[in-house]
């Protein structure tokens, strides 16, 4: 089987969330000699981009990103071994948090395991993070991302409080800070003074990399 | 079985509409549907009005008021909102509030208008640490809730636990949480009522109007007695009907039959 067939077969195996299937290609894959960081690029975070794609098509369902993102989690973490110092596929550091006062966080999960699948490392904060929790965190982990998340139209305010502390701190060049839930908008992020915004995981993910590319 | 309509809700875009511009006859049109539908309590949310929430709220009630004869589920999590809804509903019918939390601030700010306006309250199983995600940790919560509002004097049977729905589509036991939930507060406080709201449970999956029937069913049938729900969805509050007389819980089947005379079944037979 060519190495094309293969990778065919891993993103199927990923859509499926068969992980055993997965294993079994990239074992393929190493064994005719490609690079284990291709394999991750091409393979596991090609696989996941489609994940994406077809979430955002609406041809799959939120169960399914999780399903097929652990498969790939777990193909990853069996790679990395392998790989050279360095070798790390990695984009940038994203810290990502529910804004305080707001519990939800089914939607900033999603954004984050599609984040840890496409290459960044992601420090999730979980819910109900304060605008100290974010600045901690940016300074502990050396993070380029901020990505803050709400649902409800009263703690959206929170944002604009939080972009304010960074700028009170005297880091809001430091750092890019992009906003995401459904109660936002564009303009609401731009009236905030957000760096972005993304109303579905997939354009999150697009959006880091396109903010990280012109920096 | 106590059904609180919800669809006077401003996260809901029509109705986002109808209140920014002020619009009774929309409002009245959606309460009095409501009501028709078999509605017992009518919830008042405008929430997303962030700026002037107290206003819109008063506008929403007075203007609910002069075409239905039923008693107002104020939704809002500012107790002052809720207070000055409660005054706007005057004492013609018993108010219900919702809703208050095992959250310290909250408890206080809103238990003093549960006593005063002796009203029927909504209470979230979520403390200060957020959604407990166990069964257990929620009966605790609900525990807790339940001895501090009777000791302050609010009669069990006004007590309306909500053992909260988290949708299954990000966590698979989110449903059997909430079941169980139900289960273990029914078994510590028989008189004491449950109530949830149903969508949350299909969110991220298609088909969400049968996953939602089918919650309720399985809900009822580990004792939830009130539901936060659309009425006029005949679907749903068939269902609603049909379920409740399997359980017992309908004499002579006469809710059950008005339901079949009004039609709610000439669709799924």
């Amino acid at each position: 089987m060519d190495n094309k067939d293969i990778y065919q077969k891993l993103t199927a195996a990923v859509l499926e969330g068969e992980e055993d299937s997965v294993f079994d290609a990239t074992s393929a894959l190493l064994e005719n000699g490609v690079n284990p960081l291709e394999i991750i690029n091409q393979g596991l975070i090609g696989a996941m981009d489609e994940v994406g794609q077809l979430f955002k098509e609406g041809e799959l369902f939120v169960p399914e990103v999780m399903m097929a993102a652990q498969t790939v989690s777990a193909a990853i973490d069996r790679l990395k071994p392998l790989l050279k110092e360095g070798d790390q596929p990695y984009l940038a550091t994203v810290v990502i948090g529910t804004v305080k006062g707001d519990l939800h966080d089914i939607g900033k999960n999603l954004v984050a395991l599609l984040l840890e699948n496409s290459g960044f490392a992601v420090i999730n904060l979980g819910v109900d993070v304060s605008s100290q929790k974010f600045i901690d965190a940016v300074v502990d982990y050396n993070a380029q991302i901020v990505a803050m998340s709400a649902l409800l139209t009263t703690t959206m305010l929170q944002m604009e409080e939080t972009i304010n502390a960074f700028a009170a701190a005297g880091m809001r060049d430091k750092v890019k800070i992009i906003v995401g839930g459904a109660p936002l908008s564009n303009e609401f992020a731009n009236s905030i003074g957000a760096d972005g915004y993304s109303e579905d995981a997939l354009g999150a993910v697009r959006l880091c990399k396109q903010l990280m590319s012109t920096c | 079985m106590l059904i609180v309509g919800e669809l006077i809700n401003s996260s809901r875009k029509a109705i986002k509409a109808a209140i920014d511009a002020y619009d009774a006859e929309t409002i009245k049109n959606v309460a009095k549907a409501q009501a028709e539908a078999g509605a017992d309590y009518i919830d008042i949310n405008c929430g997303t009005f962030v700026q002037d929430e107290e206003k819109r709220s008063r506008w929403l009630i007075e203007t609910v008021q002069e075409v239905v004869e039923l008693p107002l589920c104020l939704d809002s999590p500012d107790p002052k909102v809720l207070e000055a809804g409660l005054l706007a509903a005057g004492d013609k019918h018993q108010p219900m509030i919702n809703s208050i939390t095992w959250e310290k601030e909250r408890f206080q700010a809103v238990l003093p208008l549960v006593l005063q306006y002796k009203a029927k309250i909504i209470a979230l199983c979520m403390g200060d640490g957020g959604i407990p995600q166990t069964a257990s940790e929620r009966v605790e919560i609900a525990t807790q809730l339940v001895e501090a509002l009777t000791a302050a004097g609010v009669p069990e049977d006004d007590i309306y636990l909500d053992p909260l729905v988290q949708p299954i589509s990000s966590a698979d036991e989110a449903g059997l949480q909430t079941l169980d939930t139900i289960r273990g507060i029914k078994g510590l406080f028989p008189k004491v009522h449950c109530i949830c709201g149903l969508s949350n449970i299909s969110f991220g999956l298609p088909n969400r109007k049968l996953l939602n029937r089918i919650f309720l069913v399985q809900a009822m049938s580990r004792g939830m007695d009130a539901y936060i729900l659309d009425p006029t969805d005949i679907d749903l509050m068939g269902t609603l009907y049909a379920s409740n007389a399997l359980l017992g819980r309908d004499k002579f089947c006469t809710k059950y039959l008005k339901a079949h005379r009004k039609g709610l079944y000439e669709k799924s037979i």
